[in-house]
């Protein structure tokens, strides 16, 4: 039978990844009552998955080992579906949880941008951070051949991580041309620390060849992935592979932000210096507010913390270090952002809605993302359009709009349990 | 302790290191998690709980997201669905 619990913090941080972890602590030490919740089953977020069994990552290390010491109420493995009125509703496999909080930190993170192209559907195809994920959940990779697609710094990454685990890899595609990570380079400059982790990153995974100007332009077979064709520099070849671990860098999850109604301004929510959002006692820190990787997001949970906790002074003297990290985000933007030929992969028939097999030209004879779900049911499947939605954004403009609670899917018990005002008449954001 | 553990995916034994999510027994052993609405074969993708590509049967719970679910010693896995 399922358990019912209300609590009551003074701050709840939703999202156990580095910045939701440096939020929480970072409450905790100054005396608040905390409580971190996160759909994983441990903490880490993607970035430090895996951390707590014997990783040598100091960073991950250090925090995790602060979380254990810390006051923090850790509330694995729940899936906050609702927020409302100072309340968070959250599900976990045999509980149900009302938490009430006075002030609400935002570290729902990021996923990854899958964008869709012929065969992209066939089992095999995953996600750069996807198949990185896998394997530190417990996926044997040794002898296996994998190409590695799509754009971004998580690309060297995931080609060191498998490389080092004995994955053969065949080739990272780098959909961004050549001339634009040298720029990045010169602009990371400023940034000396990412420089010697591109560096350590691309030693890792050496015998790898790298294109640039390049990406999958279809995946090979019948019931599971056989090759994959790319285009490199306008030249097309076919590569045998086990895997392709292809994503096109990082979306934000929006969800619980937009959920909130915390504005969002160009693709994040907007936050005032003290991380805060557009609502009173709501803030947001790491992906969410800019694609900027870890540092970024450790600085910035730690100033929501302190925020949040009522220590301005102390949140003030992370500012510059901020600033600093800050710098990543707008040279990530442009060295990675997407090229058009990107939109064009995708035939009549693929399939953009993987959940409700919807083709792409069902969707794109809509107006808009609202009209496309509620006459070709794109993004009414389980995902609730976290795949298809941002895919549909790069390839139309829209704007995923129409969001209505729960944010999650739910057993209906948890609906059932829910305190009422449970759904409000009104969709919530603004698509009316 | 045990370094592995035994779960059985659509019947069939399945050994995972101890501390694997469920969706590594299935990638071990059917290769696919379920078949699409129209019939396509489908497996994990994002394995971080997002996509929903991954959902099996455990322990006869229907539409459980494998790669954030834990094995466990003589756990039941249905991937047909």
């Amino acid at each position: 039978m399922d358990s019912s619990s209300h609590r009551n913090f003074d701050v709840a941080v939703i999202g156990a990844g580095p910045a939701g972890i440096a939020a929480a602590v970072t409450a905790a030490e100054s005396g608040a009552s905390v409580a971190l919740l996160d759909d994983n089953p441990a903490p880490g977020g993607q970035i430090w998955r895996g951390s707590a069994s014997g990783s040598h990552h100091s960073e991950s290390t250090r925090w995790l080992e602060r979380l254990s010491r810390s006051n923090v109420t850790l509330i694995a493995g729940t899936r906050v579906f609702h927020a409302h009125d100072g309340r968070l509703e959250a599900e976990s496999d045999d509980s149900l949880w009302q938490i009430h909080y006075s002030k609400l930190i935002l570290a729902t993170g990021a996923r990854e941008l899958f964008l869709p192209f012929p065969g992209w559907t066939l089992p095999n195809v995953v996600g750069a951070g996807g198949l990185q994920a896998m394997v530190k959940s417990g996926l044997p990779v040794t002898g296996k051949r994998v190409v590695i697609a799509g754009t971004g710094p998580l690309l060297l990454a995931v080609a060191g991580y498998l490389s080092e685990r004995g994955a053969s890899v065949l080739c990272i595609c780098e959909q961004a041309p050549f001339s634009q990570l040298r720029s990045f380079t010169l602009a990371m400059v400023a940034v000396p620390r990412k420089l010697v982790e591109a560096a350590q990153l691309r030693f890792r995974c050496r015998r790898a060849p790298y294109f640039t100007s390049a990406w999958p332009v279809a995946a090979i077979g019948q019931d599971r992935l056989q090759a994959v064709r790319i285009s490199d520099n306008g030249h097309l070849r076919e590569i045998e592979c086990d895997y392709l671990a292809c994503g096109f860098h990082l979306v934000p999850n929006l969800e619980l932000p937009r959920a909130l109604q915390c504005s969002v301004k160009d693709g994040f929510v907007e936050v005032n210096e003290l991380q805060e959002t557009s609502q009173s006692d709501v803030y947001c820190a790491g992906e969410p507010t800019g694609i900027g990787g870890m540092e970024l997001s450790i600085v910035e949970g730690q100033i929501a913390g302190h925020s949040a906790a009522g220590r301005r002074n102390s949140a003030k003297q992370l500012f510059a270090a901020r600033t600093r990290y800050r710098r990543v985000v707008g040279a990530m933007r442009k060295t990675f952002a997407l090229r058009s030929e990107l939109a064009t992969l995708a035939k009549h028939d693929t399939f953009l809605c993987r959940c409700e097999d919807v083709s792409i030209e069902d969707v794109r004879k809509h107006a808009s993302w609202r009209a496309a779900k509620l006459h070709s049911r794109c993004g009414m499947g389980p995902c609730q359009g976290r795949v298809c939605g941002a895919a549909a954004e790069f390839l139309f403009g829209w704007t995923m709009d129409s969001l209505r609670p729960p944010i999650f899917p739910v057993r209906c018990l948890s609906l059932a349990a829910m305190s009422s005002p449970a759904i409000p008449a009104q969709p919530l954001g603004g698509s009316q | 302790m045990s370094e592995t553990l035994t779960v059985r995916v659509n019947g069939t034994p399945v050994i995972v290191p101890a501390g694997s999510a469920v969706a590594v027994a299935v990638l071990l052993s059917s290769g696919t998690s379920r078949t699409s609405v129209s019939g396509q074969p489908r497996a994990p993708l994002c394995g971080m709980g997002t996509c929903f590509e991954c959902r099996v049967e455990i322990n006869g719970q229907p539409h459980r997201r494998s790669c954030q679910v834990l094995c466990e010693e003589n756990m039941e896995i249905n991937a047909h669905g």
